[in-house]
């Protein structure tokens, strides 16, 4: 019970957070600020806390909240592994943000938009993201599921007065609402099967494969929605980026993954009799979510809009990840289901910890630079040294590059996708290579991405006066983002103590883990055995230092002298390299533009101004614009909204404005009726 | 603990050698273009030469251009305890720990390479941009060529470590596997566009419509310029050894006794030189290709590891 206790005491803290604000006076808003954040810290501190203990003791705790039901309704929670999980990484973000928020929101001190509501809506989504990992019974599932994306709805709307936003903001209202419609269909199959609305009933039911199919299908579209896959990603890249970047850390990091958390207690301990037709679904929306994402990121040059499209990326590889545990739980490999299962689930925590520290990032040069985009940035690693280097640590990780964190997760859904010839089926044999080919290629876009994005943003020299005018973060900011590095660090050369944790997860749901000889070394990850396939990224950490090092102390009496020589770089003869003539982020991903020129809509607007030929001296009139469009919604959303459109056209017709049409509508209604009736 | 040993002497080997299996291509595409070569052992000398000389650093550089080099050579010496040179899987000897595994060196090399893209980025230069990017293209469509032959033949060794891949083929019957086939033909494809050899770059142009790889390394100088050369050799060199001890594995030692060692040493050198003779050729025979028909020919290259994965998987072969 003490792990409860602990949780019900972060989410106090957080309904505290929530609520404190509201009795201090406006003039003190410092203190506010800090009431707000030290509340949300504790919370977050407390979720890790019994996340942690939960993990590591392997237990599975119920509670019944009988104030809360209502007469056949019981309102319970529970804590097993795979909920302590997705608290421990709802509460490392919520710490990190914590130490972010108090310096990053001076610039709102004096605005318009009211930080009371911003509190107020923050603190709630975090207990509602709490409570749906906690909610042990459809009625408390959907009640802090609506309560999540309702108080989200209200944080992306934070700059309301911004057209883009209210228009992100509706966006995102009517898929967050269709998903959880979609997602309490999925619920009522199994309600209906298995008498009863807590989720031990729903596990006992058996459900006849055509309802199992249908709540598989409705929950997936759920699911998926809430979490981004290609083309239901639609809402991500709009509302994410309109956020304030705290804010977008949260929903980027965390929400996403508690639709995942959702996804994998719908399908690994709910809905009983898996299908392997399933995995091969999932793992074929998540490749081309995975590759899908990691394209359309790379025609970005909004640094936010472009982290939200990678985090569309990075949900496929999750997928990637869960398609393939269903494929071998399905076809008798529950401990490479296992194997397939925990990458996905490292994927989520690692991803958590990257792309939060990328959008604080991103929060902090907007908060300097006052610039979102990539063309107008450089030269950032001189004024802003430490977050550079931060952020060098996020963009390493997330292009899952060794020896961080992304590169351990992925490497495990690789080592799952090379067990696969064992599956003797055709299917599964001709579309899994496929899936890995796109997993690999994805890998190497994120590279390009991210490469991009620091090349062009942090080095080189600055592109606008504001820009070589920013200044550094303030110092709890860069600590925030220090510790999320520091994270990324750790999860990537220790990846062997996390593995054996999140262990217990699949050991709780399927009864089946990894060998248990192949945890005990922990300099190596060796998933399956040591002579398939081994990777000790401590010693690969160790040895690029050591090597570095050495080559350095080597080189260096060979040298004339120690200080080298600063010159110009070379510009041909002609004089006077300037900020200009440095390639951009748009220049930079051309030639992949060129290469995959059928994934997007491109438009290139030139326009070339007459000038009077004789002038000798050209002044520069012509202008280019480039505009590239996310081909989905431009085929599948834009017709729709066509079609809604027209509709709702037509009804206006019903909409005279005249009182006695009313009127009229309203007797033939009753004459109907009674009709009807008698 | 002597298998250790036997990785540090293959690391040192790989340190040693590279530079003189540059110095031999070089010989033979002078000898074909009836032209007099210059010493075999030119790259020592143009190696030390550049660690002798002063550095010299544009004004933009940030402590990225200067870490670079020494990372992209960290990462291949670090790449060459992984492959192996001249003794592979050694069955006897109790649970063998590699540092890494295919994917690991494919992770690797991308790092160094996402490092030199930074700073060719980092001088804020055109060149360093131009480079930068085409370097991006071309990578990351190599990229999951490479995977994808290392799967084709991990799924055959059923290891991803390549200790145990070259071991499984040295020791397993010869069987012949169509999948092979494809897999050695994509890995040449890919070994090109890695190592950034025509008909995708030019080790010797500095002509700015065509550099790649050059475009990105303008700015360097002195021992920085020297590691990154070395660096490139020993990952040429890697690549050359990957082809002849994965397909052709004939003669590599598989214990430790001293002949089997020294035989397969001498073969290894019998293989690279084959090799080289071989890459020498092939660019002496082929012109550079467009930047935009690059794409072409990567495809191709993913085409054919698609084709080997299938033809393995599929027909089930071996």
């Amino acid at each position: 019970m003490l792990f409860f206790n602990i949780v019900i005491v972060g989410l106090f803290f957080a309904v505290l957070s929530a609520l404190l604000p509201f009795f201090i006076p406006a003039r003190w808003s410092l203190l506010s600020k800090l009431t707000h954040f030290s509340l949300l810290g504790l919370a977050g501190l407390a979720l890790v806390m019994s996340g942690f203990l939960t993990l590591i003791m392997k237990s599975s705790l119920y509670l019944t909240l009988s104030p809360l039901s209502i007469s056949f309704i019981k309102a319970s929670l529970h804590l097993d592994p795979l909920s302590g999980f997705f608290l421990c990484l709802i509460g490392i973000i919520t710490i990190a943000i914590a130490f972010y928020g108090p310096s990053y929101l001076k610039g709102y001190e004096n605005s318009k938009y009211s930080l009371k509501a911003m509190f107020f809506f923050t603190g709630l989504f975090l207990v509602s993201m709490s409570l749906v990992v906690l909610a042990n019974d459809l009625f408390s599932f959907m009640f802090s599921w609506e309560l999540m994306s309702l108080t989200s709805y209200f944080l992306v709307m934070s700059h309301y007065e911004e057209a883009e936003t209210r228009k992100a903001g509706l966006v995102y209202l009517l898929m967050a609402h269709l998903s959880g419609l979609c997602i309490l269909f999925a619920f009522g199959i199994l309600v209906k099967f298995g008498n009863g609305f807590d989720f031990q009933s729903m596990q006992a039911a058996h459900l006849p494969i055509i309802w199992a199919n249908l709540a598989f299908i409705l929950a997936f579209l759920g699911f998926g929605m809430k979490s981004g896959l290609v083309p239901l990603h639609v809402w991500l890249p709009r509302a994410h980026p309109v956020a304030p970047s705290h804010i977008s850390a949260l929903m980027s990091g965390v929400m996403i993954k508690i639709a995942v958390y959702g996804f994998i207690r719908f399908n690994f301990s709910l809905i009983g009799q898996l299908h392997w037709q399933w995995g091969i679904i999932v793992l074929f929306i998540g490749s081309i979510s995975a590759v899908l994402g990691v394209l359309y990121a790379l025609m970005q040059h909004n640094l936010k809009q472009l982290l939200a499209y990678h985090s569309v990326e990075n949900i496929g590889i999750i997928f990637i990840g869960l398609g393939l545990a269903i494929l071998f739980i399905c076809k008798g490999y529950p401990m490479l289901g296992a194997l397939a299962m925990i990458a996905a689930l490292y994927h989520s925590l690692n991803h958590a910890v990257f792309k939060s520290l990328l959008f604080l990032g991103a929060g902090s040069i907007y908060q300097s630079t006052h610039e979102h985009d990539l063309n107008l940035m450089g030269g950032l690693i001189q004024r802003m040294p430490q977050i550079a280097f931060f952020f060098l640590i996020g963009c390493v990780s997330i292009s899952a590059l060794p020896p961080f964190n992304g590169f351990v997760s992925e490497w495990l859904t690789f080592q799952a996708f090379l067990q696969v010839p064992l599956i003797r089926s055709n299917t599964v044999r001709f579309i899994v290579p496929i899936a890995a080919a796109m997993l690999a290629l994805t890998g190497a876009l994120a590279a390009a991405c991210f490469a991009k994005v620091y090349g062009i943003t942090f080095l080189g020299k600055p592109r606008t006066d504001r820009v070589a005018e920013a200044c550094e973060s303030g110092i709890m900011m860069r600590f925030s983002l220090g510790l999320l590095a520091l994270f990324c660090l750790l999860l990537g050369i220790l990846p062997t103590f996390l593995i054996r944790w999140i262990n217990t997860i699949p050991m709780s749901l399927l009864n089946v883990g990894l060998a248990p000889n192949n945890l005990n070394h922990w300099l190596w990850i060796t998933p399956i055995d040591p002579n398939v396939s081994s990777y000790s990224a401590l010693l690969v950490f160790i040895g690029v230092i050591i090597i570095c090092v050495v080559s350095w102390i080597v080189l260096r009496p060979l040298q004339h002298s120690f200080s080298f020589k600063k010159v110009t770089a070379w510009d041909c003869g002609f004089g006077g390299l300037n900020k200009r003539m440095q390639y951009t982020a748009t220049a930079f991903a051309m030639p992949i533009r060129r290469v995959f020129k059928n994934i997007w809509t491109v438009e290139e607007l030139k326009t070339n101004e007459d000038e009077p030929k004789n002038k000798i001296v050209v002044r520069d009139m012509s202008t280019y614009e480039l505009h590239v469009q996310d081909n989905i919604w431009l085929y599948i959303y834009e017709p729709i909204q066509t079609v809604v459109d027209k509709i709702s056209k037509l009804v206006s017709y019903l909409q005279q404005g005249n009182i006695r049409v009313y009127l009229a509508y309203s007797f033939f209604t009753l004459l109907l009726l009674l009709l009807v009736v008698l | 603990m002597k298998i250790y040993l036997m990785e540090i002497c293959q690391a040192l080997l790989f340190l040693i050698l590279s530079p003189l299996l540059a110095g031999w291509i070089k010989t033979i595409k002078c000898v074909l273009q009836n032209r007099r070569p210059p010493s075999i052992f030119q790259a020592y000398r143009n190696l030390i030469k550049l660690f002798l000389k002063q550095v010299i650093v544009p004004q933009e550089a940030s402590w990225i251009f200067r870490f670079t080099p020494y990372l992209i050579f960290s990462v291949v010496v670090l790449l060459s305890f992984i492959v192996p040179l001249i003794i592979a899987n050694v069955s006897s000897s109790s649970a063998y720990f590699s540092l890494g595994d295919v994917i690991v060196l494919v992770g690797l090399l991308a790092l160094g390479r996402f490092f030199l893209v930074l700073s060719g980025l980092d001088i804020g230069t055109t060149f360093g941009g131009m480079g930068s990017s085409r370097e991006m293209m071309i990578s990351s469509l190599a990229e999951p060529s490479t995977l994808l032959v290392f799967f084709t033949l991990a799924i055959i060794a059923s290891s991803t470590n390549l200790s145990y891949i070259v071991g499984h083929f040295a020791t397993s019957q010869f069987i012949f596997r169509p999948s092979f086939i494809f897999a050695l033909l994509a890995l040449c494809m890919i070994t090109l566009a890695e190592t950034g050899r025509i008909p995708l770059d030019n080790p010797t142009t500095h002509l700015e419509l065509t550099m790649v790889h050059e475009a990105m390394i303008l700015e360097y100088s002195g021992r920085y310029l020297g590691l990154i050369e070395w660096s490139a050799q020993i990952k040429l060199m890697i690549y050359f050894v990957l082809i002849s001890n994965i397909f052709f594995p004939w003669g590599i030692a598989t214990d430790l006794a001293w002949h089997s060692l020294a035989i397969s040493f001498l073969l290894i050198i019998i293989k690279l030189a084959i090799c080289g003779v071989v890459l020498a050729v092939t660019e002496m025979s082929t012109a550079k290709l467009r930047l935009f028909k690059a794409p072409n020919f990567l495809s191709l290259a993913f085409v054919l590891c698609l084709l080997a994965i299938f033809s393995h998987v599929i027909l089930g072969v071996g």
